[in-house]
C-alpha cells in the first residue's frame, strides 16, 4: 500500500517536472537576484531592507496596471521585477520616495516614449537618468565597491558572462568592456591620470550591473550582432567624451544617448531599405513581432531585460 | 484619452523632484531662514548666537599637517584632520577653558584660559601644552581630558598622528607627560579618536582610543603608497583600538585583547561611552569611516560583547565621523548621532541617528540585554548636512528639547573646481586600486565638499528637528570639524566652539530668551572617579518631563563638552527631581533643586544621600 503510494508520489512528481518548461525569460532575474543577495548576504549592502521590495514593488504594480489597462493582458514580470531591483541597487539615498519615482518612471516609458510600436529608451536607464538628472539633491548612483575582496567580484564577472553567452548577447559585453578599457588608456591622455586609476569604475559592482543588464536589453538594442557591437562600443566613446567633462554618471547618460539614436537609426534605415527591396519578399525573421506588441528581434526574446 | 492621461502622469512625475525640492528645501542653502536679527532670532526661536572669537581674544588658527611628498598629490584630503577642540576646567576656577589642537610640525596647540569677563588667556606654553608638535613625534589630532589620578585636577590625553601622550594635570599650575612606559601608551599610533571612561567602575578612569590609518604607517616616512582604505565602505586595513585600564596612580596596562576582544581593522573617527543598556556599565560606541559602526557592549566589567549588528548598527557602512548621545525624544534613553557624507548626485550616505527602538530594562543596575537601534535620522529632519564632521547635542534655546549642532565641509581650496569626480572614479576601485594613494588622481588645488555651512537643529523633543543656523547666526561656511558646547560665560545659556580644518576657531555666544529656565550639575565623584565620567542625570519636571544626560570623558569629533550637564526646562518650570546614578553605583536623589543654577554635587558615602 505505502509502496504503491510511493510510486503515485513519484509519478506526480514526475508528471510536474515534465510539464515544467523553464522560461529563459527568468535568467536574467535570476542572475540579479543572485548577485543581490550574494552582494548582501556577504557584505550587507542593502543600506535599506525596505528600498529594494518598494522599488521592486512599484515596479511590478505599474507593469501589471499599465499593461492591462493599455494591452488588456497581464503582463510577464520579469522585466518588471529587473527593472526594481536594478533601481533598487542602483539608486543610493537615504530616502523612499526615489525609488517608487524612479520605478514608476522607469515603467511609464516604455509606455509613453515610443516610437513606431518601439520604446526607444532602455526603460531603468531611463528612470535612473531622469531621477540622477531631476532630482541630484536626494540621490547618488552606485559607486562603491561591495566588500573589498576580489574574488566576488570575478565570480559575478564570470558568473554573468557565461549566463550573457548563453544568452547569445555576450558579444555586446565584450564589445563594450573592450571598448572601454581603450578609452580609459585614451582617457589618461587628457587627464593624466594612470590607466588604472581610469578603469577604476568598471571594477565595481554598478558597471556589472550596467553591462550584464542595461546595455544588453535586448529591446532596445539594434537588431544585427554587428550593430550590436556598434553601438556598444558607441557608448563606450560617448561616455568617454562625458568622463573627460567629468560626468559622474558618464555610463547611464551614454546609454540615454546613444541608445535611443541607434534605435531610430535603425529604423530609418530598415524602412528605407523595405522600400528599396521587392513587395513580395518576406520581412526578415528577425522583426517578428514580440508578443506584448514591441517590434522586438525574435532571438532578442529570450532575455527580456530591464 | 488614456493616453493623454498617461503622458499627463509622466509629465507629472517628471515635476516631482522639482516640487519636493521646493517643499523639502532640499538644498543644502534653503532648509534654513535667512539670517535673523538678534532679536527677530529671539522671538522666533528663543536663542541667538554671535560670534565673539576676536573679542574674546581666540587668535587661534588651525594649521593642517604636510606629509611625505609621496602624497603630495593628494595632500590636501589625507591632511584633513587635526582642528580640535575640547572644553576643560583645568585651574578648576569653575570656569570652562578651552584645549586646541594644531597639526602642523612646529605649530602649537592652544590652552584658552577663561577669564570670566568674555575675554579667553592663550596659557598653553606657561603650562607645558604649546609645544607638542615636534618633528619626530607626530602632530596633535585632538584631546580628552579626565582626572585619572583622582587628585581633583583634570589630566589630559593627547592624541595624535604620531606619538599619543599623557600630561597630569600639577595643580592648575602646570603639566607634566607621564612616562611612556607607565602610560602604557603604544610609540606610534594615528588616533583620531579617545574617550575617557571607568569601564570596571573601579573608581579609576581608563582609556579608550581608536586608530585611524594603520600604526605601522608614519605618514612623515612612508615605506609604500599602499596606505589608503581597501574599499570606501569595508575597509578592515585601519588603525587599532587600544583600552586601558587606568590604575590611578598614573599607570595603564593594555588590556585591549583581553577586554575588548579581537580587533576588526576599522579606521575609527569617533567613539564616546556611556550607559546604553542600563546595567550601570559604560558601553562603547564606535564611529567608522570607510565602515560599519561598532557598539561594544559592557558586560559588567569584565569584557566587552561586539554587538553592533545585534542591535542593529552593525549593517549599512557609510563614513562615521561622530559619536553623540542624547536624550532626543525625552524617554529616558539616549539616541546616538553618527555623522556620515552627503554630497547631492554623488555620495549620500546621510547621517544616522540611532534611536533605541525597543525599551531596554533602564533599572540602573539592573542586568540587561542589547538594546536595538533604528536610524530616525531622516524621520526626524537629521539626515543631511553635507560633509558633515563633529556634531553635539545641547539644549541651546533653553525649552527643555536637546538641539544638535553640527559642522560640515571636507577640503575648501581657492579654486571652485570640485574632486569630486576623481574621487568618486577611484573610490568605485577595486581595492588594489583605491588602497594605495598613487592610484589616486591629483586634487591639483581642487576642492572637495568645501566650506559648507554648519547645521543647527532645533529639537522640539518629539522627535523632529528644525533647520536654523543661518536664523540664528551659525551660518558661517567653512571646513567645520570639532565642536564642543559649554556655558563659557555662565549666564545660563550654552555656547559653542567650533574648529575648523585650516581655518580660524570660533566662538558663538549665546543669547537665550530669559523666559526660558535651565539648570545644571557640576558632578564630582568618591568612590566614582573624581570627574564623574559615566554619571548619569536623569532631571524630572513640568509634571513628567524627563531627560537624562551622562557625563562625558569625551564626545563629538576630535572634541568635549563641558563637564557639567545642562539642562533646559522651557518657561513655567517647576523641577521635581534630579535622579543620579553615578559610576559606582549608587544613585542620589536630590529634590525641587533650583532652577537657574549650577548645583555642584559631590557623590554621597551611600545610595540616597543628598
Amino acid at each position: 500500500m505505502s509502496t504503491r503510494k510511493g510510486y503515485s508520489s513519484l509519478a506526480g512528481v514526475t508528471r510536474w517536472f515534465e510539464g515544467f518548461r523553464y522560461d529563459p525569460r527568468f535568467t536574467a532575474p535570476l542572475l540579479i537576484t543572485g548577485i543581490l543577495l550574494a552582494g548582501h548576504l556577504s557584505y550587507g549592502i542593502l543600506e535599506s531592507y525596505a528600498a529594494v521590495p518598494v522599488a521592486i514593488g512599484t515596479a511590478v504594480v505599474a507593469e501589471m496596471a499599465l499593461s492591462r489597462i493599455f494591452r488588456g493582458e497581464w503582463p510577464h514580470l520579469a522585466s518588471a521585477y529587473i527593472s526594481g531591483i536594478s533601481v533598487g541597487i542602483l539608486v543610493r539615498t537615504p530616502f523612499l520616495w526615489p525609488f517608487v519615482l524612479c520605478s514608476l518612471l522607469t515603467i511609464m516609458s516604455k509606455y509613453v516614449l515610443r516610437y513606431r510600436g518601439r520604446h526607444l529608451w532602455n526603460p531603468s536607464n531611463f528612470g535612473i537618468c531622469a531621477l540622477f538628472f531631476l532630482a541630484p539633491f536626494a540621490v547618488a548612483p552606485l559607486s562603491i565597491q561591495w566588500g573589498n575582496n576580489v574574488w566576488p567580484m570575478l565570480v559575478i564577472w564570470m558568473l554573468g558572462s557565461v549566463t550573457l553567452y548563453r544568452l547569445k548577447r555576450f558579444h555586446i559585453c565584450a564589445a563594450y568592456v573592450a571598448a572601454f578599457l581603450v578609452f580609459s588608456f585614451v582617457r589618461t591622455q587628457f587627464t593624466g591620470a594612470s590607466f588604472v586609476t581610469e578603469i577604476a569604475p568598471i571594477t565595481g559592482p554598478m558597471y556589472q550591473l550596467f553591462v550584464f543588464f542595461m546595455i544588453t536589453d535586448p529591446k532596445t538594442t539594434v537588431s544585427s550582432k554587428r550593430g550590436e557591437m556598434v553601438v556598444a562600443v558607441a557608448i563606450a566613446f560617448v561616455e568617454m567624451l562625458l568622463r573627460l567633462g567629468e560626468s559622474v554618471y558618464a555610463p547611464f547618460y551614454a546609454l540615454f544617448l546613444v541608445g535611443p539614436a541607434a534605435l531610430l537609426v535603425e529604423m530609418w534605415w530598415t524602412e528605407r531599405s523595405a522600400e528599396a527591396a521587392p513587395a513580395s519578399e518576406d520581412p526578415p525573421s528577425q522583426e517578428q513581432p514580440a508578443p506584448e506588441g514591441d517590434a522586438v528581434p525574435r532571438s532578442a526574446r529570450i532575455s527580456e531585460q530591464f | 484619452m488614456k493616453k493623454g492621461l498617461l503622458v499627463a502622469l509622466f509629465a507629472a512625475l517628471l515635476a516631482t523632484p522639482l516640487v519636493i525640492q521646493r517643499v523639502r528645501g532640499g538644498g543644502e542653502a534653503s532648509s534654513s531662514d535667512g539670517s535673523l536679527s538678534a532679536e527677530a532670532s529671539l522671538e522666533r526661536y528663543g536663542f541667538h548666537l554671535r560670534e565673539v572669537s576676536d573679542e574674546a581674544g581666540l587668535d587661534f588658527t588651525h594649521q593642517a599637517p604636510q606629509f611625505d611628498e609621496k602624497l603630495s598629490h593628494i595632500m590636501p584630503q589625507v591632511a584633513s584632520m587635526g582642528a580640535g577642540v575640547s572644553v576643560v576646567d583645568f585651574d578648576n576656577d569653575g570656569r570652562p577653558d578651552l584645549y586646541v589642537t594644531n597639526s602642523r610640525r612646529g605649530t602649537a596647540n592652544a590652552l584658552y584660559r577663561n577669564q570670566g569677563d568674555g575675554a579667553f588667556e592663550n596659557v598653553a606654553a606657561e603650562v607645558g601644552l604649546a609645544d607638542v608638535n615636534r618633528v619626530g613625534t607626530g602632530v596633535s589630532m585632538g584631546s580628552a581630558w579626565g582626572d585619572y589620578d583622582n587628585d581633583g585636577y583634570e589630566d589630559l590625553f593627547l592624541y595624535k598622528w604620531g606619538r599619543p601622550a599623557i600630561f597630569h594635570n600639577d595643580g592648575g599650575d602646570g603639566f607634566t607627560r607621564v612616562p611612556r612606559k607607565n602610560a602604557g601608551l603604544p610609540d606610534w599610533a594615528n588616533v583620531n579618536a579617545a574617550t575617557w571612561l571607568d569601564y570596571n567602575r573601579d573608581g579609576h578612569l581608563d582609556l579608550f582610543f581608536g586608530g585611524y590609518y594603520a600604526e605601522d604607517v608614519n605618514l612623515w616616512d612612508l615605506e609604500t603608497t599602499r596606505i589608503m582604505p581597501t574599499s570606501f565602505e569595508y575597509a578592515q586595513n585601519g588603525g587599532r583600538k587600544y583600552l586601558l585600564r587606568g590604575r590611578g596612580d598614573g599607570t595603564f596596562e593594555d588590556v585591549t585583547r583581553e577586554v575588548l576582544g579581537p580587533e576588526s581593522g576599522r579606521w575609527t573617527m569617533a567613539a564616546s561611552a556611556a550607559d546604553l543598556t542600563g546595567n550601570g556599565y559604560p558601553d562603547l560606541f564606535v564611529a567608522n569611516d570607510y565602515g560599519v559602526d561598532e557598539l561594544f557592549i559592557n558586560k559588567e566589567g569584565k569584557r566587552f560583547q561586539p554587538a553592533g549588528e545585534q542591535a542593529g548598527i552593525g549593517f549599512s557602512p557609510k563614513s562615521g565621523m561622530n559619536v553623540a548621545f542624547g536624550d532626543v525624544m525625552n524617554q529616558g534613553r539616549q539616541g546616538v548621532y553618527v555623522t556620515n557624507i552627503s554630497e547631492p548626485g554623488v555620495l549620500m550616505q546621510g547621517n544616522n541617528l540611532w534611536v533605541p527602538s525597543a525599551p531596554t530594562d533602564s533599572a540602573p543596575g539592573t542586568a540587561a540585554g542589547v538594546p536595538q537601534y533604528k536610524n530616525l535620522a531622516g524621520a526626524m529632519g537629521v539626515e543631511l548636512g553635507g560633509w558633515s564632521y563633529g556634531a553635539q547635542f545641547g539644549d541651546l534655546n533653553n525649552d527643555g528639547a536637546l538641539d544638535l549642532f553640527m559642522t560640515n565641509g571636507y577640503v575648501s581650496t581657492d579654486s571652485e573646481e570640485s574632486y569630486w569626480y576623481d574621487f568618486s572614479q577611484v573610490a568605485g576601485g577595486n581595492r588594489a586600486i583605491i588602497g594605495d594613494a598613487a592610484h589616486w588622481p591629483a586634487m591639483e588645488g581642487r576642492s572637495l565638499s568645501g566650506d559648507q555651512r554648519s547645521r543647527l537643529w532645533l529639537g522640539d523633543g518629539a522627535g523632529q528637528f528644525r533647520e536654523v543656523a543661518q536664523a540664528v547666526g551659525a551660518g558661517r561656511r567653512l571646513d567645520g570639524r570639532a565642536v564642543a558646547l559649554a556655558d563659557f560665560d555662565q549666564d545660563g545659556a550654552i555656547d559653542a566652539a567650533v574648529a575648523h580644518q585650516r581655518g580660524s576657531l570660533l566662538l558663538y555666544e549665546n543669547r537665550v530668551d530669559t523666559g526660558s529656565k535651565w539648570i545644571a550639575f557640576r558632578l564630582e565623584g568618591r568612590a566614582s572617579n573624581r570627574s564623574a565620567i559615566g554619571a548619569h542625570v536623569t532631571l524630572h519636571w513640568n509634571n513628567g518631563q524627563k531627560q537624562v544626560q551622562s557625563v562625558s570623558g569625551g564626545s563629538g569629533f576630535c572634541s568635549q563638552n563641558q563637564r557639567a550637564l545642562h539642562f533646559g526646562l522651557g518657561t513655567g518650570a517647576q523641577v521635581e527631581k534630579a535622579v543620579i546614578q553615578w559610576p559606582s553605583g549608587r544613585v542620589q536623589t536630590l529634590d525641587a533643586p533650583a532652577p537657574g543654577t549650577v548645583h555642584p554635587v559631590t557623590e554621597p558615602k551611600a545610595s540616597g544621600e543628598a
